[in-house]
């Protein structure tokens, strides 16, 4: 186990530190440069510029520089957010994605969960039918649709919601429907093929036979072999949704990661793009380790090697 | 001989050895014609009825965004003076006149933009562009991740690990961020190849199209990859393929006659759940910004654009939102039904 966990953290680095130098090289090989889009500046302005962040020094030494900083935890300034480190912008905008994504997470879970079981366990029913079409129409429907919709219906139309920031517990409300709507769906189908499976296994019969009570066969049986698919999409989805979604957070005006990080792209600002790259990749590496981990101690058969 | 009563043997007698009558020979004729892996698929196809219904609506859509434009009076980039933001089926002031001259005017179905463009038209070319993308995309996705997952299955051992790690990589950078800077870096190149003879086509199709095309082949291929190693991975553990092996088939023969063609049931589904998606990342990538290049329309641009007029015009926004999620509603239906009728596994 311990030695399955230090190969795994050491893969992980190795992965990192592949994504940190793929990214690198190709945000570098784009053209444009981080002072290219700013208005009124000289040749002059724009040498000394790049000269105080060391972007006129040949491309492999900067990489080694940024790499040796980033090692020792330093990842530098933002080229265009004067006056704040990197780090400064992860820490306070993070935060905010995460409250959002966090609740969504959570949202999918504690729905998607328990009806996709109960679809299973009441097959061909109206039920089921009910909720199968509800959990396709969600995987159907993009997220700017949902969240345009809903900013049109509740805050536009009925005004019964406000349609921007995040001051008040009311603002959550639209970010999190539109950010819990397609995994709760997803999760709802995922639940409901897999418990399908799980319901027609022997063992399911064994238990019956045995006299376990409906309710622990469903919890002890059925639900702790049918959630294994379910763990795997949620790890990597919860690293994504805590990390901001672009669209919702455009369209409900909400200052956060994902908002933060396209703007970096938009922008080449070079460092920025590099820490959050950097974070997310790491967060992805983490969950997917947990996965791992979350699976061992959910069925014990499987053997991590 | 004296028999044992317990004894299990055949008791056999002479006769049993006769050679069979014309009528004996006549029942064991199959009647009932052999019904191929295809035709069994097939017939369960053709009896779900959702999945037909989908079928029906892809075709009609895909009547609606390649054929109806062919011959629809208005242009898409075609500009009506007077006739912007026209709500569906009202005509503009110099249009009215016309008809009350008695002239004929075809109706704006779906109303006018805010640069007075027939909005049907539009919405017809924008569905055209997220199919070809749905389909040419899927179609690389398909052709890579096949060979690429096939090809780490199939060797093992370290060639496994190496490929498996560069999927590893690939899926863990953003892949919002490989899009953008991808087509930065390719805008260049491919606007220069569209000048270098032989390769003039690459303008008429967009090079912003086009790099949408090689961005998402670079990029999604890494779940049909990892889906098609599982596949191969308990397939190539079965009796036929040591047979193949020892009778010396080669290893590409054996990965495409053998293999691939025994996963084919999960390709197909795959693949027919994959154009959805790209359809759904490319109207995400117009929503944005970073899609195909204006004036032509996409289903995620136009509601892009609509977004700021949503109080006034709110079907600017709803017409291709409604599309997109029919396109990949159906798409989706289309798919699980192919799995229905194609996975052995659900067989019964």
């Amino acid at each position: 186990m311990l030695k399955y966990v230090a190969k795994r953290i050491l893969l992980a680095i190795v992965t990192i530190w592949a994504v940190a130098t793929l990214t690198f090289f190709l945000m570098n090989m784009v053209p444009g440069g981080p002072f290219l889009s700013e208005k009124a500046i000289s040749p002059q302005a724009t040498a000394a510029l790049e000269a105080k962040y060391g972007l006129d020094k040949p491309l492999i030494q900067r990489y080694f520089t940024y790499m040796t900083d980033a090692l020792h935890g330093d990842f530098g300034d933002s080229l265009k957010q004067r006056g704040r480190t990197v780090m400064s912008i992860i820490k306070m905008k993070f935060p905010v994605s995460a409250r959002v994504g966090g609740i969504s997470v959570l949202v999918a879970l504690c729905l998607g969960i328990p009806l996709g079981c109960m679809a299973a366990l009441k097959r061909g029913k109206f039920l089921d039918s009910l909720i199968s079409v509800i959990s396709t129409c969600g995987i159907a429907v993009p997220s700017f649709v949902i969240c345009t919709l809903l900013l049109y219906v509740l805050g536009v139309n009925l005004r019964l919601l406000p349609t921007m920031g995040l001051t008040s517990w009311k603002h959550y409300i639209m970010p999190v429907i539109a950010l819990s709507f397609y995994p709760t769906a997803y999760i709802m189908r995922l639940m409901r093929s897999s418990m399908l499976d799980v319901l027609g296994q022997d063992y399911m019969r064994t238990a019956k036979a045995k006299g376990v009570a409906g309710f622990w066969i469903l919890f002890k049986h059925a639900m702790r072999n049918a959630i294994l698919p379910v763990v795997t999409y949620v790890g990597p989805m919860l690293a994504y949704t805590v990390t901001g979604s672009f669209v919702v957070e455009k369209i409900f005006v909400i200052p956060g990661l994902g908002g933060e990080f396209i703007g970096a792209i938009g922008g080449r600002d070079y460092t920025l793009i590099m820490g959050t790259t950097i974070f997310l990749a790491t967060l992805i590496i983490i969950m997917n380790v947990v996965v791992d981990l979350v699976y061992k101690l959910v069925d014990p058969r499987i053997k991590l090697k | 001989m004296k028999q044992n009563p317990l004894s299990f043997q055949l008791k056999l007698k002479p006769e049993d050895f006769l050679p069979a009558t014309e009528e004996e020979k006549q029942s064991q004729i199959v009647m009932r014609e052999s019904v191929s892996f295809w035709k069994d698929g097939m017939r369960r196809l053709v009896k779900n009825k959702v999945a037909m219904v989908s079928l029906v609506v892809i075709v009609l859509v895909m009547i609606f965004s390649f054929i109806v434009p062919a011959f629809y009076p208005y242009n898409y980039r075609e500009q009506f003076k007077g006739a912007n933001h026209l709500a569906p089926m009202e005509y503009s002031a110099e249009e009215q006149a016309r008809i009350d001259a008695g002239e004929k005017v075809f109706p704006h179905i779906f109303g006018t933009d805010k640069m007075g463009r027939d909005y049907a038209i539009r919405v017809m070319m924008g569905s055209r562009i997220s199919l070809v993308v749905g389909l040419i995309a899927t179609a690389i996705i398909l052709v890579i991740g096949s060979i690429y997952g096939s090809v780490a299955a199939f060797f093992g051992g370290w060639v496994d690990l190496v490929m498996m790690r560069i999927v590893d990589i690939i899926y863990t950078i953003p892949d919002i961020l490989l899009i953008v800077l991808l087509s930065f870096a390719l805008k260049e190149p491919l606007y220069n190849l569209k000048e270098v003879p032989g390769f003039g086509w690459v303008g008429v199709v967009g090079e912003n199209l086009i790099s949408i095309f090689i961005v998402f082949a670079l990029l999604y291929w890494v779940g049909m990859a990892r889906m098609v190693r599982s596949q191969i991975l308990t397939l190539k553990e079965s009796e036929y393929v040591t047979a193949a092996r020892a009778l010396g088939v080669s290893n590409k023969k054996i990965i495409r006659r053998h293999l691939l063609t025994n996963c084919i049931g999960t390709l197909i589904v795959t693949t027919t759940l994959q154009i959805p998606s790209s359809i759904f990342t490319e109207s995400f990538l117009s929503f944005l910004g970073m899609g195909v290049a204006v004036p032509l329309p996409s289903l995620g641009s136009l509601a892009s654009d609509a977004l700021n007029g949503i109080n006034t015009y709110p079907y600017l926004l709803f017409i291709p939102s409604a599309l997109i999620s029919l396109i990949i509603l159906s798409f989706n239906l289309f798919g699980d039904g192919l799995r229905d009728a194609f996975d052995p596994k659900l067989k019964h």
